[in-house]
């Protein structure tokens, strides 16, 4: 077996360099190079600040604003670092509820979703993403339903015309690619910074 | 369930088998030790790392010398692995100055790492530097995939061959497999990925001011070239905790669907270049069918029971169009997910797209079926393929049985050795996994670490015994395996799962090669057709189904009765 250990040593280091160095220094290159909107993680830029990605959602209070599904997300509580806290979508710890289909913890949280989401008077049946955690906890993105749902409510918020705003949903929604891949969907940063846009006239540029 | 749905699950599996036609006589080629259109740039690269390392590729080695090198190999892995990660504090490429990772971690990533399984205790955008996620985890999704093709080629070459005393040579055979398939795979996957909006950089996070005025702090870092990787080297550690749901490791339906078809490819074109090695097409057919035949039913199962949704949010009032959207991204729905999960678990990839804990029972009941299976359909790199010829030599001894022939395998004679080494390696699985499960069932500290009560919290063990035994590495995610017990205990299981089966598996592979390849004659059972597919599905479920049933039923099929029941815990 001992004849075994230098080959294994030297392949180990060998390859270390190849794989662990090469290989994704390479690619950060040419990807650095070639698409470094994509490569440095799509973010959005407004009046010289980053305001996001188009890729990571972002939690949404406030009454003027499409909501974000419910996220899982957590983070260190400041006061006491062995506990943590609630922090929906905190993009730097992902992860989901992993609640089962029989967790007691799940029909709570789900019945004060929907208590929250009739009291900021979202209209219709909720559909099934709009009282659910997404896995990662940063989904961006929420149903064309969800989305309608939230219609009556942000353009109350924003004293604007239905119409107007359901136009504006509608351009945001993105279907399914010849109407089979992918699932209908509406990036919800991109639909509020649209939303904001509107009004504002704000510039955006990307990197 | 929609017709797009089908749609998008038929198509990924018609571009996998489309691939792995050409794909199985490219790595045919490579582990033969052939020219390949890749060889004017890599031979000068193979052959200086084979001088580097005093190796001289055509030597051949005897099952035992093969099998030392493979265990010597993992175990110089294995230190090196555990030192970076101890070291990680000093090391730079830290943007983030995360310090060491704590033992009983550390020595869980390893063992995960080398052996091919990925089980995330870690979680990798808060434990992990850039230098140990490169250096550490991608260079061992590339070896760990490769010491599994090696080993399951040693294993086709010994029914290749007849009367032979050697079986090839472990560091030929690993070096080739990185060099000539996993590598050049990787690049043009990662690139693909990168143009999708995988991030690929060396910056550690980025703070952006949300529209509402708050901090988000967003990590980044080379997500892409770890990924690639992941799927094609059937690996599953996510370079983030959400794993290929985080919307940087699997932005859109695309990628999605480009990550199913890489983790799926290689596994299923190693079969066809295993006919292609023995001369005997048909055979391969047989296996990849009823691999196929496996893989499909667990997925429309699954995706059937996804959506059909959870009936106790649909009782308090949540609309139950979209199916069980929990833990579930919007941009994959329920067909990419259920598919993506039975795919992950079928392979011994284990990323995961949904989280597997919040599935409703009977769709959890798949992935959980799938590994307790030891991800054989269509299994890891290698590690599939040799998986499964060991079914495939139990299956011709139980058919032998019962028609009173002699098992015979590619003429090669099954005999009291062979079957006691192949029931060695499959005994051991239901061993550890329903002992591991067993005892923590009966522990204060394990039972602290779930995320659910009632028959849930027991498929959440089962699942993870299952998962790290079966070198799987996903995860019914609400237990916290990062503490002593199973830290511990997931590491050995993940051990045995590897090495007290490949150990086994090369010594067949010796055994069988120093036998006479006998000609086929009248008296032969025919290894192909589909009798011997039903034959093979026939074993493999009843061999396991009985194994499991019972365990089966306290935990995912019991759930399903009480979520109609309206029972909640």
């Amino acid at each position: 077996m001992l004849n075994a250990f230098r080959p294994s040593l030297v392949m180990i280091v060998l390859f270390s360099i190849l794989a662990g160095l090469v290989y994704p220094l390479t690619i950060t290159g040419m990807a650095q190079l070639v698409m470094p909107q994509a490569a440095n993680g799509s973010l959005i830029m407004r009046n010289g600040n980053w305001v996001g990605s188009s890729l990571i959602g972002q939690n949404f209070t406030a009454p003027g604003y499409f909501h974000s599904r419910p996220s899982a997300t957590s983070a260190a509580d400041p006061n006491d670092a062995s506990k943590t806290m609630d922090a929906p979508y905190n993009a730097a710890n992902s992860g989901g509820s992993n609640y089962g289909p029989t967790s007691q913890k799940l029909m709570d949280r789900v019945k004060a979703s929907i208590g929250a989401d009739t009291a900021a008077g979202f209209t219709g049946p909720m559909s099934g993403d709009a009282v659910t955690t997404s896995a990662s906890g940063l989904d961006p993105d929420i149903s064309p339903q969800f989305a309608l749902a939230q219609l009556a409510a942000v353009a109350k918020a924003r004293q604007m015309p239905q119409a107007e705003l359901l136009q504006l949903v509608e351009a945001h929604v993105m279907n399914r690619v010849w109407g089979v891949f992918g699932e209908p969907r509406v990036n919800v940063l991109q639909l509020n910074l649209a939303l904001d846009q509107l009004k504002q006239g704000a510039t955006e540029s990307r990197r | 369930m929609t017709l797009a749905g089908w749609l998008q699950i038929a198509t990924v599996l018609f571009l996998v088998v489309a691939a792995s036609v050409p794909l199985s006589t490219y790595i045919k080629r490579v582990m033969a030790g052939e020219r390949t259109w890749l060889s004017p740039v890599l031979v000068p690269l193979e052959a200086g790392f084979n001088r580097l390392a005093g190796v001289d590729p055509k030597r051949e080695q005897s099952w035992l010398a093969y099998t030392m090198a493979m265990l010597m190999f993992s175990l110089v892995g294995f230190v090196t692995l555990y030192g970076l990660q101890r070291l990680q504090g000093y090391l730079p490429l830290n943007p983030q100055h995360f310090g060491a990772v704590s033992p009983d971690l550390a020595f869980n990533t390893s063992i995960s790492f080398i052996t091919n399984t990925n089980w995330q205790d870690y979680a990798g955008e808060t434990t992990l530097s850039h230098l140990v996620q490169m250096l550490g985890l991608t260079v061992h999704n590339f070896l760990s995939a490769a010491t599994g093709l090696a080993i399951a080629f040693a294993l086709v070459r010994a029914f290749a061959r007849s009367s032979s005393t050697t079986i090839g040579n472990f560091w030929a055979d690993m070096t080739r497999s990185v060099l000539y398939i996993l590598l050049p795979g990787a690049l043009i996957i990662a690139l693909v990925l990168v143009s999708r909006g995988v991030p690929q950089t060396l910056a550690g996070s980025v703070t952006a001011t949300t529209l509402e005025g708050a901090k988000q702090v967003i990590s980044l870092g080379p997500v892409a070239s770890q990924e690639a990787i992941k799927e094609l080297g059937t690996n599953g550690g996510g370079f983030f905790n959400a794993n290929a749901a985080h919307p940087f490791e699997n932005p859109d339906a695309f990628t999605n669907m480009l990550e199913i078809w890489a983790l799926l490819v290689i596994p299923f074109a190693s079969v066809l270049a295993f006919g292609r090695a023995v001369g005997d097409l048909r055979q391969a057919r047989a296996i990849y069918a009823v691999m196929g035949i496996l893989l499909l039913i667990g997925t429309c199962v699954a995706y059937w029971a996804e959506a059909a949704g959870n009936p106790l949010l649909a009782k308090l009032g949540v609309a139950s169009a979209m199916g069980n959207m929990e833990g579930k991204e919007v941009r994959f729905g329920e067909a990419m997910s259920s598919f993506f999960a039975a795919a992950t678990t079928g392979t011994s990839t284990g990323a995961v797209n949904a989280m597997h804990d919040s599935m409703p029972p009977i769709g959890g009941l798949v992935p959980l079926f799938n590994i307790l299976l030891g991800s054989i359909t269509p299994g890891g790199v290698g590690a599939g393929l040799y998986g499964f010829l060991v079914f495939v030599v139990i299956a011709v001894f139980i058919a032998g049985l019962m028609v009173g022939r002699t098992p015979e395998y590619l003429g090669k004679k099954i005999e009291t050795h062979e079957m006691k080494l192949a029931m060695f390696a499959v005994l051991l699985y239901p061993l550890i996994v329903l002992g591991f499960t067993a005892t923590s069932v009966l522990l204060k500290s394990a039972l602290d670490s779930l995320g659910n009560s009632g028959p849930h919290g027991l498929s959440e063990i089962l699942y993870a015994y299952a998962s790290t035994n079966a070198n799987n590495g996903s995860a019914f995610a609400g237990l916290n395996g990062n503490t002593l017990w199973f830290n511990t205990s997931l590491g050995l299981a993940m051990f045995l799962g590897r090495f007290a089966f490949a150990i086994p598996v090369l010594a067949l592979a010796g055994s069988l090669a120093a036998k006479k390849r006998a000609p086929v004659s009248q008296g032969t059972l025919p290894t192909h057709g589909p009798l011997f597919v039903g034959l093979l599905i026939g074993v493999i479920v009843i061999l396991y189904l009985l194994q499991y049933f019972p365990v089966l039923a306290l935990g995912p099929i019991v759930e399903q009765f009480l979520m109609h029941a309206g029972k909640t815990f």
